[in-house]
């Protein structure tokens, strides 16, 4: 990388321009834990690396009107150590609390893990769950979009040249609403998902379900949605019945991959078994009968 | 492209160097500052060796930019001891025998430093997973952690007896 400069300015403009104004690539730096990587290896060849830690607001959690906002570049540890986000979304918290050694979570934010365009991000499926928004930078001036509008492919995203996203919107959860990410992978720790899932449900007095989303990943190029199976769960209590066609619906969204660590058939069969377990637990939550995570 | 002159604390220490911007920190500690304590294992954040303590949060300075260390404040291996008076995690290393070939030793010590700056009493498996962002070929970990928890109960004011020789 003989060519390559780094800037780390101090405003959302100045890193716009500074992206956009390169000529080859340039990438935002927030935690470095993929782009090093991926420097390292000759994937990624940038020109120009922008750190946009030094941007105010761009490190930490905020609670505005009916939301949580998390800056683009919060490392992990941060977001696990926020008491109300913890307690409003603790299936988020799972999910990044599973990125990596804590080393890793020193640095790593939810915005790169996102920007990775990894089918199987820990963080991103209870995102999704959750309707998190994802605000867009660039110099077109600022968007919004669904975190799930994000990701088009491995390693690609829809952000335009000298977009970045600055910050994620999550709504705050409503009463008796509670969500949960689970993986597997085949060891205890320090592994990428072979199938993730994260749910999010919102039951009513009397414990059915009034609203839900089935997030799955590591199953299909990107995180996917499963209509069909939070179809499944609304009207419904967890009855054997409404786990058996959430189980179908989750296998039926399946497009994975074959390979070393889960076989087509694997997958799929893991994906309706972490789509009931992780149900499981977000309807428990939801009705209280579970305190937040930790 | 220019150098960056970076402005930083480490150890205690105002520090300032120049480096590439593709330098990490780690590639700044050991070939611009001569603190050659934190080793280079996987260069990809998998096995610990580069293990410093970043503002607070442990990191793999191997995924970090020396560019980035401008204004923060940064332990390394080489700042762990007090001049001559080893730190508890490092004294319970050398008495359980902790360490075989010490590829790993540097980046172990400071995480498990960190550990205890955060968790005075870990169980066996909080520190487990703590450390399993630590590689060690070696020892099979179990030294490592008995010495670790006996470190946290000589920080804690206690007094475990040492292994038997």
């Amino acid at each position: 990388m003989p060519n390559l400069s780094f800037t780390a300015p101090t405003t959302v403009d100045e890193a716009i321009r500074a992206l956009a104004g390169a000529q080859g690539l340039a990438k935002p730096l927030a935690g470095g834990t993929d782009l090093l990587v991926q420097m390292r290896s000759g994937r990624t060849r940038p020109e120009v690396i922008v750190d946009i830690k030094r941007i105010p607001d761009l490190i930490g959690v905020r609670e505005a009107g009916d939301s949580f906002v998390i800056g683009a570049a919060t490392p992990g540890v941060m977001l696990s150590e926020h008491e109300a986000f913890s307690r409003a979304w603790p299936g988020i918290v799972e999910g990044v609390d599973l990125i990596g050694s804590q080393q890793i979570q020193g640095r790593a934010s939810l915005v790169g893990n996102l920007c990775n365009a990894s089918p199987a991000a820990d963080s991103v499926p209870a995102m999704i769950a959750a309707h998190a928004v994802a605000v867009i930078a660039g110099p077109g001036g600022k968007r919004e979009a669904a975190v799930e509008a994000i990701v088009t492919g491995p390693g690609q995203t829809s952000l335009k040249k000298g977009e970045f996203i600055i910050e994620f919107r999550v709504p705050k959860p409503k009463p008796r609403q509670s969500d949960a990410y689970l993986r597997f992978i085949p060891r205890t720790e320090m592994d990428i998902a072979v199938v993730g899932c994260g749910v999010n449900v919102t039951l009513d007095g009397s414990g059915l379900c009034t609203d839900a989303r089935v997030v799955l990943g590591a199953v299909a190029p990107t995180q996917v949605i499963v209509t069909e199976a939070a179809e499944a769960l609304k009207g419904h209590r967890l009855d054997d019945d409404t786990l058996s066609r959430l189980d179908a619906a989750a296998q039926r969204a399946c497009k994975p991959i074959n390979d070393k660590r889960g076989t087509i058939e694997y997958r799929t069969k893991v994906a309706g078994v972490l789509a009931r377990r992780a149900t499981k637990i977000a309807f428990e939550r939801a009705a209280g009968r579970v305190a937040g995570v930790h | 492209m220019a150098k960056q002159h970076v402005s930083t604390i480490i150890n205690g220490e105002p520090v300032e160097f120049l480096c590439e911007p593709q330098q990490t920190l780690l590639d700044v500690l050991r070939d611009e500052l001569n603190l050659t304590g934190s080793k280079e294992g996987c260069a990809s954040g998998d096995c610990g060796a580069c293990t410093v303590i970043l503002d607070g949060n442990m990191v793999c300075s191997c995924l970090m930019l020396g560019a980035e260390a401008e204004g923060r404040k940064i332990t390394t291996i080489e700042g762990i001891a007090e001049g001559d008076k080893l730190h508890p995690v490092q004294q319970k290393f050398l008495e359980h025998a902790a360490l075989q070939c010490g590829f790993c030793t540097p980046g172990f010590i400071v995480a498990a430093k960190a550990l205890l700056d955060e968790n005075k009493n870990p169980t066996e498996e909080e520190a487990r997973y703590w450390l399993a962002g630590n590689l060690c070929r070696c020892t099979g970990y179990d030294k490592i952690i008995r010495a670790v928890l006996d470190a946290a109960a000589v920080m804690r004011g206690e007094n475990p007896p040492s292994p038997a020789a």
